[in-house]
């Protein structure tokens, strides 16, 4: 990494795995667990997040010095719900049916606790490059969680990824389905998610044991 | 009847946490203690019946095209509804400020048990999903948004208050080290969901109820009889819950 110092460079892969805002932190669940039946808006949500978070932390930390910390939180909420704004105008504009589909989730983002959590964590401390290298190592952390979860839910539940036919045509019975394969329709039901995230969870304390928690 | 028909329906078949996913974090963060998590779960009945019914009527009077008729006909066109997000979530924080500082003049013991909640409330999705469900599904009247808010409150009560004592009670079982904590908090809300999905076939004469053929009668029977069995298991937890609230 010659752009990035090694310091730099611990910023945006630490959240990827063992400081993730979803497993580790706890941040930022709602809107994780709610939208990702399928590939797709898992991935625009996961999008919108990353620049909604990097350019909220650099405007918040360039304003750091000059935000009373008594309304702080009220700051950092317009700041949040500007840039939630312009994300929600332009799904609107370029991908209408997406935007109906992610329904409330788009505005949701503002109040997604990775968001605060973060402006409050590292931006109200650190210069600007820092967080903004902060804010796109979490937000990609978040998308990654919401990537494995939907790919296992779109694939296992309706078969298909981004809307494609992967396993083969349930009605012909082609592919897998010629075996007595079938989808589990269970998996596109909201609790799954849940449950999914869970087993995520699972596989990764039990490869890292230091994050353990105590019961 | 339709303002009972809300109640029910938004405390348990729309329930915040259980359907929509909605105040997770805290729900998931607060759930450590019975009386922390009653303490929050009040905050959150009281600030969602104050924010919803303000915020229905900004959406009625300002936000919605054609709401500023009020103004005078040359208004008629405004379509100000980008401004919603906004909006709301002003309204939302300045009430929860505003309510923190009422309590604390006027009863600081109860600042006291809730005074760290109050400001995390701000920031809970739960309160900016509730005005944002309110405006995507028409709520009709003042008072149905105010039955609106009271009841998504009190079914995230309900839900914070379920887990908080299976979390209480998980503590002395074995659980696989790497999932004690979170990961069985998960798998757990995720399996109460699924419970409370049984909940679904309490709304009778629906639009999108699907008439019973003689093709799937069958089928329909089995189903409830599973549906059954689960409001069986739910009416066990729920006085398990109760017993420990005692």
């Amino acid at each position: 990494m010659g752009l990035l110092s090694k310091k730099d460079a611990k910023l945006i892969l630490d959240p990827l795995a063992d400081d993730n805002p979803i497993t580790i932190q706890v941040l930022g669940i709602c809107s994780a667990l709610a939208i990702t039946a399928q590939l797709k808006p898992s991935i625009v949500m996961a999008v919108s997040v990353i620049f909604v978070l990097g350019i909220g932390n650099v405007v918040i930390s360039l304003m750091r010095n000059i935000i009373p910390s008594k309304i702080r939180i009220i700051v950092q909420l317009i700041v949040v719900a500007t840039l939630v704004i312009i994300v929600d105008q332009v799904l609107k504009a370029f991908a209408y049916e997406l935007s109906k589909e992610l329904s409330v989730f788009i505005g949701l983002i503002i109040t997604n606790c990775i968001i605060m959590g973060r402006f409050e964590a590292f931006a109200l401390g650190n210069g600007p490059w820092r967080s903004f290298l902060d804010g796109i190592g979490n937000a990609l952390g978040y998308g990654v969680i919401l990537i494995i979860v939907g790919f296992f839910r779109e694939l296992l539940g309706s078969g298909t990824l981004l809307g494609f036919a992967v396993l083969g045509d349930p009605v012909e019975k082609t592919g897998l389905y010629a075996m007595g394969y079938e989808n589990n329709g269970f998996m596109l039901l909201s609790p799954m998610a849940l449950i999914v995230v869970g087993l995520i969870i699972w596989v990764q304390r039990s490869r890292n044991k230091a994050l353990i928690e105590e019961n | 009847m339709e303002h009972l028909e809300l109640f029910f329906k938004s405390i348990f078949v729309d329930n915040m946490v259980f359907a929509t996913f909605l105040g997770m974090c805290s729900y998931l963060a607060v759930s450590k203690k019975v009386t922390t998590a009653v303490g929050l779960g009040a905050a959150v009945i009281f600030v969602l019946a104050v924010t919803v019914p303000l915020n229905w009527l900004l959406d009625q009077y300002i936000l919605q095209p054609g709401a500023l008729t009020w103004l005078g006909a040359e208004y008629a066109d405004y379509d100000l509804s980008f401004l919603s997000f906004i909006l709301f979530i002003a309204t939302i924080a300045t009430m929860v400020q505003l309510v923190e500082i009422v309590v604390e003049r006027f009863s600081p013991s109860l600042y006291n048990s809730l005074g760290i909640f109050l400001p995390l409330i701000a920031v809970n999705c739960a309160i900016l999903g509730g005005s944002l469900f309110m405006q995507s599904r028409e709520i009709e009247s003042f008072s149905l948004a105010l039955n609106y808010g009271v009841s998504s409150g009190i079914g995230w009560f309900l839900a914070i208050l379920a887990i908080a004592a299976i979390r209480e009670k998980i503590r002395y079982s074995n659980v696989p080290a790497p999932l004690r904590g979170l990961g069985i908090t998960f798998i757990i809300t995720g399996l109460m969901a699924i419970g409370f999905m049984s909940f679904g076939g309490m709304l009778t004469g629906g639009d999108d109820a699907v008439p019973a053929t003689e093709g799937n009668a069958a089928e329909v029977g089995v189903i409830e009889k599973v549906d059954l069995e689960i409001e069986e298991d739910n009416k066990t937890a729920q006085a398990e819950v109760s017993e420990l609230k005692n």
